[in-house]
């Protein structure tokens, strides 16, 4: 019997809306800003793989001359940046919600399996819960990141007012190359993100725009019986049956 | 969906049962239309909410939200700077060639030699500021500071330099000309009447700068004549500089022809093209 059962709360629906065009708006005029000193490469010596970024692209997206409209506007974005990231940090620790979100002992060895079961090189599906150990990696490991950025960014925004912390992030040139290292990062994230989305489908989708998820449900014993459930990331929970809340 | 849910139901419903998952999907419906529709009003209103933003009146090249917001920050700064924090200095081996950058203000026909600083005192209100001339002979006389620091272009790249000149700092304390007393004052502590702003430009006044006082009278902030133990290069911005590694590149002017000590805000080259007017770090 199919049940509504709530996934997201109203909170993190609205922080990860918000943070979405305001982290494409932080990444495109950084864009603008690294046009005027595109030096980045992946390579060694005089071998390139990968120029960032070729003047194609730069063409393509018309990133060029626009340094000035490009700092403006990542120095005032920041603070939506900034505020947003520390509201959903606030919010998922006043909460409880970061036990469904924080990685645990078990973690690292269910995002194994659900990476093998992913690419296709496992059958073992992983136990459904919440955000399995991949996700609670990932989803960490983007907070930590955007705490990257922000740190980063300090450094190089007033190199000599909080020389210490540049000093502490290998040097201004340093800082700059993790500040951009980071940015690389999240459009990393967001390709596997997407994909991921689309794997799971619909329901999985909804649940973030509105906050809950379809599951078919046994009335007599109210087990979930098929689909992601609400059970905490906790240890116990990891056992393949996950015990009754 | 996952494999369970081929195997799921085990049982079969009541009518009961089965009426109450009829209303959780119309309920679920409701709820998915009334979530997908507020997300689209939501997107629709940041859309419109955008546009207005970028089409008010530009204040200096930005819209003017944006310029009070940079101006927010500038704010927050000052209020968190303070002249002990001091840019780090690196040992002179590792100081490096600089790139030749922007030449605005070093054009036409230039005479190193007649070259003059004219310096603008800051003038009690209502009266003439009293401006004096100073030869490099002068400047020289002064005592001499040697840093390495590193210099940072706002395009990005940077560069560590050795760099000699006088303090403005120093300059300041023999020749008090930004108070309106004319008295000099201890550069950590500037007294109620020294100017709060100091204009800098070329000879030809086609590029000019302001930087508050506090900046001017830092420890690290020079009247450079000497770049990597040479004498500054002319396209360097001989006779005279300004260094500070408390500002990017484009506050730091080459060749400066006069400074005044002023109480408004002076114009700043790169700030009227859409740049921050601190520029600071």
């Amino acid at each position: 019997m199919k049940k509504i059962v709530e996934k997201h709360s109203l909170a993190i629906r609205w922080f990860h809306w918000v943070n979405f065009p305001v982290l494409s708006l932080m990444i495109w005029s950084g864009l603008w800003i690294y046009w005027a000193n595109d030096v980045y490469r992946l390579g060694w010596g005089d071998t390139t793989l990968l120029k960032f970024f070729p003047d194609s692209f730069n063409k393509a997206l018309s990133l060029d001359h626009k340094l000035g409209q490009g700092m403006s506007w990542h120095f005032v974005l920041m603070w939506a940046f900034f505020l947003n990231g520390l509201l959903y940090v606030l919010y998922t620790a006043f909460s409880g919600e970061w036990r469904y979100l924080l990685p645990n002992r078990h973690s690292f060895r269910e995002a194994i399996q659900v990476t093998l079961y992913d690419l296709g090189i496992s059958k073992q599906h992983p136990t459904i819960r919440k955000f399995n150990g991949a996700q609670q990696i990932a989803y960490t490991s983007v907070i930590v990141m955007g705490l990257g950025s922000l740190l980063t960014g300090l450094a190089i925004y007033k190199p000599t007012q909080f020389g210490w912390l540049t000093q502490l992030l290998g040097g201004y040139e340093f800082a700059h190359i993790l500040h951009f290292a980071l940015t690389i990062g999240y459009v990393l994230f967001f390709l596997v993100h997407i994909a991921q989305v689309v794997r799971a489908g619909w329901n999985n989708f909804r649940a973030m725009v509105a906050g809950f998820e379809v599951e078919e449900v046994n009335p007599r014993t109210h087990e979930i019986v098929a689909g992601p459930t609400a059970l905490p990331a906790a240890d116990a929970s990891f056992a393949p049956t996950a015990p009754q809340a | 969906m996952t494999d369970e849910t081929q195997s799921a139901p085990e049982y079969t419903p009541t009518p009961a049962e089965a009426a109450e998952e009829a209303a959780a999907l119309r309920t679920a419906a409701h709820r998915s239309r009334r979530s997908f529709i507020g997300l689209g009003l939501a997107g629709a209103a940041g859309v419109f909410g955008w546009g207005w933003l970028i089409s008010r009146p530009q204040e200096q090249g930005i819209p003017r939200p944006l310029r009070q917001v940079l101006e927010f920050n500038d704010n927050l700064t000052s209020a968190y700077y303070r002249n002990t924090r001091l840019a780090p200095e690196f040992a002179r081996s590792r100081a490096r060639k600089i790139r030749t950058n922007g030449d605005v203000g070093l054009g036409g026909e230039f005479d190193p030699m007649a070259w003059r600083l004219r310096v603008q005192g800051f003038a009690p209100a209502g009266t003439a500021p009293r401006a004096q001339e100073f030869t490099f002979a002068q400047l020289r006389a002064l005592p001499r500071t040697e840093m390495t620091t590193e210099f940072k272009c706002v395009e990005g790249w940077s560069t560590i330099v050795t760099w000699a000149g006088v303090r403005l700092s120093d300059f300041l304390a023999k020749y008090p000309l930004a108070t309106r007393s004319g008295r000099a004052f201890d550069p950590n502590h500037p007294p109620a009447d020294a100017a709060p702003f100091v204009s800098l430009t070329t000879p030809d006044q086609e590029y000019y700068v302001g930087l508050e006082i506090e900046s001017a009278l830092h420890p690290q902030t020079l009247l450079c004549y000497e770049m990597n133990g040479e004498p500054l290069s002319l396209e360097h911005g001989a006779p005279l500089r300004l260094v500070t590694p408390l500002k990017y590149g484009i506050k730091q002017i080459k060749r400066i022809g006069t400074i005044a000590f002023v109480e408004k805000r002076p114009a700043d080259y790169w700030a009227a093209r859409g740049y921050d007017w601190h520029a600071g770090h």
